[in-house]
């Protein structure tokens, strides 16, 4: 029967300078440590990650002799994967990474605020209808509707530059925009995007 | 004999760090050296 060495026999070998012992060591919790933090974290790449900080701790600690024999070597390596995967949580909270995978792509709810080229084309298309039925209105409705949509004037300004009171251009805006529905509907004319 | 019902037993894995983990720690441990001067320790790396 093969006598296993303790963890804290192991130790003091190690600190004492045999580098085979920290072998010994990180082979006999592998499994454990790992199982542990990829079962919190679900990622290969991060686990390693993980595993690989706390052992650096580990070596650091031990090299320094700031160690203490007081606890137990696989509850205190635990407690500083737990501690780095909590550090890991925090910084993923702070600066949030989505991955795509083949259920979720990332990319299918985010976008550019830019139309795509087919868009732009539709909406091109009915800027130019849309002036075209403009044209169709009478003079004194055409000009407020051009100052409010197209020049972003208020109907203040209008009433200013048009010589006519603010209700008669808003009556002339809202007359517009009928004339305009009006038009629309006896021809068919569908503008959408 | 009872079913288990179990949503995850996917996520029920054994995982262990890739062998190259284990060796590069190892290389680290032997290239760290801890140099106490006057109660201060230091750290050194030697590749």
């Amino acid at each position: 029967m093969e006598v296993q060495i303790e963890d804290s026999v192991l130790i003091r070998s190690y600190v004492n300078g045999d580098e085979r012992a920290l072998e010994t060591l990180i082979n006999r919790h592998n499994q454990r440590i790992s199982s542990f933090i990829y079962s919190k974290i679900n990622d290969r790449g991060i686990t390693e990650d993980i595993f690989q900080d706390t052992f650096i701790k580990v070596i650091r600690t031990l090299k320094r002799g700031t160690y203490s024999e007081e606890g137990k070597f696989f509850p205190w390596v635990m407690r500083i994967a737990h501690n780095l995967i909590i550090d890991h949580f925090r910084k993923s909270s702070r600066m949030p990474m989505y991955d795509g995978s083949d259920s979720f792509n990332v990319f299918s709810v985010m976008g550019d605020e830019k139309l795509n080229a087919e868009n732009q084309l539709i909406k091109n298309q009915i800027d130019s209808d849309l002036s075209i039925l403009i044209e169709e209105l009478p003079e004194d409705q055409k000009e407020v509707l051009l100052m409010r949509i197209y020049k972003d004037m208020s109907f203040k300004e209008i009433s200013e530059n048009t010589g006519v009171s603010i209700n008669t251009a808003l009556g002339r805006m809202r007359y517009a925009l009928i004339n305009l529905r009006k038009i629309i509907n006896e021809n068919n004319i569908v503008l959408t995007n | 004999m009872e079913n288990i019902y179990t949503k995850h037993t996917k996520d029920c894995k054994l995982v262990k760090a890739q062998p190259r983990t284990v060796e590069f720690l190892l290389n680290y441990s032997k290239s760290l050296k801890i140099t106490e001067v006057k109660g201060i320790k230091f750290e050194s790396n030697l590749n």
